[in-house]
């Protein structure tokens, strides 16, 4: 079992930059976007995996993000409205030898695409899915989506949002995914970190991505990324602390998770950040420290990353243990079957 | 010893409880038989409960098979033989029965009770109300579990070979071959030796009591019909489909992918397919339908040929993607199995109700081929001309197949996969164009001027990078493109190349045996069995009557609007309520005589016969 995410796929004769994967296409975001953050940050790693460009796929579906392929140099489809995964599989199924991405937001991930992402994670096709969320619709112009905090004043929901949202990263540690990272826009060193971890995971990784829409749903993370806001940076191997150590995450004697000063606690009380820890309950409890309604504390960085066969990876161990040779003559035995009979011209 | 009478034809009906096995007795009669070398026909017919409540009507489940030694197209309307194996199937049954028939049933059952679960406050085998036909009453169930008394079976599983006793009964009764169903039972239950053992001695016993009973005055035989020279099987029409899939993806050079979501009657395409690993087919069942074709789509987008296969509800859900693959034009292979709608329906019953779905079931002008297979083995050579379609003009295609066809099952010449010509993928290698800075560069919207199929480059192949998807596309380079003209252009050239497929059909060809007809009957998909078999007759009484069918719904052979304008009358029957017929008149301007059924089951052909004799009559008297 091969155990990189980029282990089929053919290495680059010639050093790439950045600027080979970048197509002639005029970018189109409104300014400001943060998906302009995403997009070069993105383009600069690719570069770095040291892969033939010919052999990436980008699919989006639909939305603001969903334009992402257009601006990548290499093979892509802009598909439809919450499909990209299902889309994606039929391609990492197919072809061993391709680096699949899905590109997609919070609307298309989880609102009209939630069963594709539930199940593509279960599955564990080896692709890597880049959630861009920014907790609004952007491309219809403004309505609240399955992250927009409760209360949310939209146009669609003048009154206030009665929705309770998802938390993508709770979402997909629930629905088996082994590989499950955070990061954010701003951030250009953490996101290429996350990024190329994902790409080099076998099976389906799952990237939130915190991106601001200065449109709809300007600073949306601003609290967050500001003086009084939380960003808990979670480190394999470590115990996780923040604001400098003078903050901690503790487990109680009771099994909950929360916050602490580190300096009323125990050493011992502090958790230890293991992505690898086979059992995802202490991933999904570290997942309940972000806040569901304005975001103030969200724990970044990669929260699960374990080995499991890649779906694809097995369909097609299953299809070779048995595949005939000789394909023709496989065939036309298939085709007779075993009773036949002979007529002669009567 | 009854004396052997032979006959040229014979339909009979095993009807019994959803778990009586009346579908395996039904198989493996006609296996015999065909093997034996009749022609054959067959007409599953189950409820769609997995077990309804035992000896109850809506728990009655039949197979009808009719085997000739001529050609015959039908499973044919009435059973000359009801075989029986509770109340339950013989009152479900018998209002189709003719008078005269042959009624052989189980009595085991027959008790006041049961009587009275299905409303009948007397047993008709004993008040008369039977008269009228031959009336073959054993206790079945008896006699097989005395049959398998050595064995040590529980009394349930001793009962429950009474299907092998009436199989061994109807073999002897009707002079057929059984090597092939002691092979079949030895293999089938290799690894329960008791169970391998009972079921053997009772279709032995089964056999053996024809001999000894004296019951039956006679015993038959039908010889067997002339067919062409060759290497013959019996193949239902879902594996057909699966087969010509298959056939068509190797001929292609393409891996075949299919994605697939569980549905009656379409599953056992699945089923056959995801089997078909040894030669190389993928098959991935999606968690619902829309990810079924989506990801076929994406597949053939990869460069593999991607396959979908459905019912009439995964088709509304799968549209969407449809008009995806229309805009991207990519290949892909979508079969709908059709089942009796709307919505949910009688998923276990056939109709063809979707031709409109199919043509124009999809936002904004999204034009596809449509083709449609007229017999179980006919999927076969449907499922492979739409995988060439599909390669060919980079186009999803639609095969129409329903129910009956999916279910049914029939001789087929084994094809010789050496004559099948190959289809050519032609994936591009090369760029393709110069861009405005005069560096090569590769237009995916780029057309063979011949078929207007775009150019298709598989991830993987250097400097064809690109990227395609559900935004119109600038003409050639396949850019974004919001302009008007380009838009309009595009437009029609999606509609102009699907009617330059016309230039691959062959001419529609007329079945006229004296030349003298002025009533066409023109059909499509499965009533070819019934139009063809009323047809013979109405011809076998002294008229004329022509007949064509179609393959291609879409686009229609070139010779179509002639034929229909040459005829006076032009009939079609169809299991929907005009579905051709709109078409036609739309297209062609021509009166249709619209012949609509829509029961479930397929056109009666002797009702058809008798339409079709007024329709030609009436005709000559307005004359």
């Amino acid at each position: 079992m091969s155990t990189s995410g980029l282990a089929h796929i053919p290495l680059s004769l010639e050093p790439l930059s950045k600027k080979d994967y970048t197509s002639d296409q005029e970018v189109r975001w409104c300014p400001g976007c943060g998906d302009y953050a995403i997009l070069s940050t993105f383009q600069s790693m690719m570069a770095t995996l040291n892969i033939k460009r010919e052999n990436t796929v980008i699919i989006s579906g639909i939305g603001c993000s969903s334009r992402f392929p257009y601006y990548v140099d290499t093979y892509g489809m802009h598909s439809i409205h919450g499909r990209a995964p299902a889309i994606a599989t039929g391609v990492a199924m197919s072809r061993p030898d391709l680096n699949v991405w899905v590109v997609t937001g919070d609307g298309d991930a989880l609102s009209i695409g939630g069963n594709h992402l539930m199940h593509a994670l279960r599955r564990n096709v080896n692709m890597t899915i880049l959630l861009f969320n920014n907790r609004i619709y952007g491309l219809t112009k403004g309505q609240y989506s399955p992250t927009s905090e409760i209360g949310k004043v939209t146009k669609s929901t003048p009154y206030g949002s009665l929705d309770t949202p998802f938390n993508p990263v709770s979402l997909a540690i629930g629905a088996e995914a082994s590989f499950v990272a955070r990061t954010i826009d701003s951030d250009r060193k953490h996101l290429t970190e996350v990024l190329t971890a994902a790409a080099e995971h076998r099976g389906t990784s799952l990237v939130e991505i915190y991106q601001n829409c200065p449109i709809f749903n300007d600073d949306a993370f601003a609290t967050l990324k500001g003086p009084e806001g939380t960003l808990i940076a979670l480190k394999h191997g470590e115990p996780v602390t923040f604001g400098g150590g003078e903050f901690c995450v503790i487990r109680k004697p009771d099994g909950d998770i929360e916050v602490a000063k580190t300096a009323d606690v125990d050493a011992s009380q502090i958790v230890v950040h293991d992505e690898t820890r086979a059992d995802p309950s202490q991933a999904f409890a570290l997942s309940r420290l972000t806040e569901p309604g304005l975001l103030r504390q969200a724990p970044i960085g990669i929260f699960r990353r374990v080995p499991r066969p890649s779906y694809d990876d097995l369909v097609r161990e299953q299809i070779d243990a048995v595949r005939v040779e000789d394909q023709a003559a496989a065939l036309a035995s298939v085709i007779a079957g075993p009773d036949t009979w002979e007529a002669d011209e009567r | 010893m009854a004396d052997q009478r032979a006959l040229d034809r014979v339909v009979i009906r095993f009807a019994g409880d959803s778990g009586d096995g009346m579908q395996l007795t039904g198989d493996r009669f006609t296996a015999e038989t065909a093997s034996f070398g009749n022609d054959i026909a067959t007409l599953p017919n189950f409820p769609a409960e997995i077990r309804a409540p035992q000896g109850t009507l809506p728990g009655v489940s039949s197979f009808q098979l009719h085997f000739a030694n001529f050609d015959i197209v039908t499973p044919g309307d009435v059973p000359d033989v009801l075989v029986a194996m509770n109340p339950a199937a013989l009152k479900a049954n018998l209002r189709d029965l003719p008078k005269g028939g042959v009624i052989i049933v189980d009595t085991a059952d027959f008790t006041k009770r049961n009587l009275a679960k299905i409303g009948w406050a007397h047993n008709p085998l004993e008040d008369g109300s039977l008269s009228n036909y031959r009336l073959y009453a054993f206790d079945l169930t008896a006699l097989a579990t005395a049959s398998v008394a050595e064995f040590d079976l529980t009394r349930k599983d001793a009962s429950r070979t009474k299907n092998m006793f009436a199989l061994g009964l109807l073999s002897w009764l009707y002079s057929r071959p059984t090597e092939g169903t002691l092979k079949f039972l030895t293999e089938k239950f290799a690894k329960k030796p008791d169970i391998r053992d009972a079921n053997i001695a009772a279709f032995k016993a089964g056999h053996a009591y024809g001999e000894t009973t004296e019951a039956f005055e006679h015993r038959y035989t039908v010889a067997p019909a002339p067919m062409a020279k060759g290497r013959y099987r019996q193949i239902s029409g879902n594996v057909a489909t699966a087969y010509g899939l298959i056939t068509g993806a190797h001929k292609a050079g393409l891996q075949l992918f299919l994605g697939s979501y569980p549905i009656t009657p379409a599953s056992d395409i699945l089923h056959e397919l995801s089997k078909r690993k040894d030669v190389g087919v993928m098959t991935f069942q999606a968690e619902d339908e829309i990810a079924a074709v989506g990801a076929a789509l994406g597949a053939s987008f990869a460069g593999s040929l991607g396959v979908t296969t459905t019912s009439g509800p995964g088709m509304a859900l799968k549209a969407e993607t449809i008009g995806l693959a229309v805009m991207t034009e990519l290949p892909l292979v979508v079969v709908n199995v059709q089942r009796s709608g709307p919505s949910t329906g009688m998923p276990t019953k056939t109709e063809q109700a979707d031709l409109l779905q199919a043509m124009y079931g999809r936002n904004g002008e999204s034009p596809l081929p449509v083709l449609a297979a007229k017999s179980a083995t006919d999927c076969f050579d449907t499922a492979l001309e739409a995988c060439r379609i599909a390669v060919k003009y980079r186009t999803p295609v639609i095969m129409l197949s329903d129910g009956y066809l999916a279910n049914g099952a029939e001789p087929w010449k084994l094809p010789n996969l050496d004559e099948i010509p190959a289809i050519e993928p032609n994936f591009s290698t090369e760029p393709n164009a110069t861009d405005d800075k005069g560096e090569p560069a590769f237009y995916p919207y780029d057309r063979n001027p011949e078929t207007l199929a775009r150019a298709w480059a598989a991830p993987g192949t250097p400097g064809l990078e690109h990227r395609i998807g559900g935004l119109e596309k600038s003409s050639r380079t396949g850019q974004i493109s919001y302009d008007p003209d380009n838009h309009e252009l595009m437009t029609l050239t999606r509609r102009e190349k699907l009617r330059g497929i016309v230039q691959d059909i062959p001419d529609l060809q007329v079945d006229d045996p004296s030349g003298e007809a002025r009533v066409l009957v023109l059909g499509w998909g499965s009533t070819y069995g019934p139009i063809t078999a009323a047809a013979r007759r109405v011809r076998t009484g002294g008229r004329a009557v022509a007949l064509a069918h179609l393959r291609h719904l879409n686009p229609m052979p070139a010779n179509l609007g002639d034929i229909l304008r040459s005829y006076d009358k032009v009939i079609v029957p169809e299991m929907n309520l005009g579905q051709l017929a709109v078409v036609l008149q739309a297209r062609y301007a021509v009166p249709i005589t619209r012949y609509s059924r829509v029961r479930g089951l397929p056109i009666s052909l002797t009702e058809l016969e008798a339409d079709l004799i007024t329709e030609i009559d009436e005709l000559k008297e307005g004359n």
